[in-house]
């Protein structure tokens, strides 16, 4: 087994003058000092990539820039699905034994560190480079191309997404370091200028610059701590034009591995750490994770199951729809607000305390799936 | 494989697949052996463009400079009548479900399948 003992957050948004090592440097060093450690206690490394530092070994990079020597460093490249991705990783080298006490971390100036047309580009590269780029769509695209199909399937509308970026907008309010705080109504989502149909730009997350950390070690007996109980992953296709029906991506595949790994069931869930690239994106893992009916999630939103005092409480940082989305570290975040809310110190954000935490992250077009089970241990 | 075969992607106004001679599926995505089963008795078909539609979505924000002056543009995720799934620019209007046949326009450098109403002239 093993626990996440350290996690570190930067604000997401605009900072400028901070380049990709400068805000891993930052958020690094925060870990650090959650989990009361110093550079020379860390022996293993693992890291996500950046679009404004592409480089082949970006740990090593990493390691000598930050002060540290590993035995072992490892660079990721999962799309959205990398955060999780590496704390799976991670879980399974402390596990191994290969290393005992691991820094993971990420982050890139995704947004001032490129043009907006720059980061638009090399992020539609997920598509096919021969069947489907030439063709001109964006990511907000490839996700509307899905969500008109599971719209048609399931019968939902632009109204029930509305309520997710809302939902994602009341919780960022709370949030210190959030990018968008600005109040939200169904009614603006729905008035939000079109990207992609049905896609609007409330609909999609903001790119940001910013950065997550995370220490994760071999757990000790009878140390108080988040335990990892259970991981998971799935990949059934990269393009969407190979994918198959609209909720059954791989979701519920990767999560199902990670309860079973963790003797959990879902009904014992009590908070949601949930990918949020777009609102059809967080509709769509809810429901295929089993957490909402098909169709459905949107409503439950409404109805307030997702709320901080709701039955489920649901990234209550605000998610990549308003914490905002650096890449990596973009649903890191979530993991660090989970980990947060389960030790009790979310402050005015506080949830009733969850014991057993259930994080989803999708790399691509809902391609690469990573489940988690989080555990509090007292 | 037939190699020779040119499609749109080549510049040639012909939309291609291609189907296994060991297990006998189609796919889009050509490449020289079959993934499911490993053949590499692989065969490239003209296909005729007949499709339903099975997903679409309007681009209002073109990802380049280039391709801005251009949109909005449709794109559609097409179930071919030979069975594979494909990737099209799409006409103004065009559902779910609606029937189409394949043209082929020019975007941008680039020659593109564009579908339309099927039985449209």
């Amino acid at each position: 087994m093993s626990a996440v003992t350290g996690v570190g957050l930067t604000p997401f948004g605009r900072l400028e003058g901070q380049d990709t090592l400068a805000l891993m440097s930052r958020a690094a060093t925060a870990a650090l000092a959650d989990a009361e450690l110093e550079r020379r206690d860390v022996d293993g490394l693992v890291c996500g990539y950046s679009t404004t530092l592409p480089h082949l070994m970006l740990s090593t990079v990493f390691a000598e820039h930050f002060g540290l020597a590993p035995r072992y460093a490892h660079a990721m490249q999962l799309g959205g699905a990398t955060g999780f991705g590496l704390v799976m990783l991670a879980h399974a080298l402390a596990d191994a034994g290969t290393a005992r006490r691991i820094l993971v971390v990420a982050g890139e100036n995704r947004l001032t560190g490129q043009s907006r047309d720059a980061a638009i580009q090399t992020l539609a590269q997920v598509g096919h480079p021969v069947y489907e780029v030439p063709l001109g769509p964006t990511i907000p695209a490839y996700y509307g191309l899905v969500a008109s199909r599971y719209m048609h399937e399931f019968g939902a509308t632009e109204a029930d997404f509305a309520e997710l970026a809302v939902l994602m907008r009341a919780n960022a309010a709370r949030m210190p370091g959030a990018h968008l705080t600005a109040p939200l109504t169904v009614a603006d989502v729905l008035a939000s200028k079109p990207i992609a149909t049905p896609l609007k730009l409330a609909d999609c997350c903001p790119v940001s610059d910013g950065a997550a950390a995370f220490v994760i070690e071999r757990e000790e007996p009878g140390r108080d701590a988040i335990r990892i109980r259970g991981t998971g992953q799935a990949h059934r296709h990269q393009h969407v034009t190979a994918a198959g029906p609209v909720g059954a991506f791989g979701a519920a595949e990767a999560a199902g591995r990670a309860l079973g790994a963790a003797g959990v069931a879902l009904a014992d869930i009590r908070y949601g750490a949930i990918y949020d690239s777009f609102t059809v994106t967080l509709a769509i893992l809810l429901e295929e994770l089993g957490l909402a009916p098909r169709g459905g999630a949107g409503r439950l939103a409404r109805e307030g199951r997702f709320a901080p005092d709701g039955a489920l409480p649901l990234n209550t940082h605000g998610g990549l729809l308003s914490y905002g989305h650096c890449g990596v570290a973009g649903a890191m975040a979530h993991a660090v607000e989970a980990v947060r809310q389960m030790r009790g110190e979310a402050g005015d954000r506080q949830v009733a305390r969850p014991a057993l935490a259930l994080l989803h992250g999708d790399g691509g077009v809902l391609s690469s799936h990573v489940s988690l089970v989080l555990e509090a241990t007292r | 494989m037939s190699p020779d075969l040119l499609d749109w992607t080549a510049g040639a106004e012909r939309l291609v697949f291609e189907a296994c001679g060991g297990c006998g599926r189609v796919r889009y995505f050509r490449r020289p052996f079959c993934p499911a089963c490993g053949s590499q008795a692989v065969e490239a078909r003209i296909a005729s463009g007949r499709g339903t539609v099975y997903a679409a979505t309007t681009v209002v924000r073109a990802p380049s400079a280039e391709l801005r002056a251009f949109a909005p543009y449709g794109i559609a995720l097409v179930d071919a009548a030979e069975g594979f799934r494909f990737m099209a620019h799409a006409a103004d209007g065009l559902r779910i479900g609606d029937p189409v046949a394949t043209a082929f326009r020019t975007f941008g450098s680039r020659l593109v399948p564009f579908c339309q109403p099927a039985g449209d002239p």
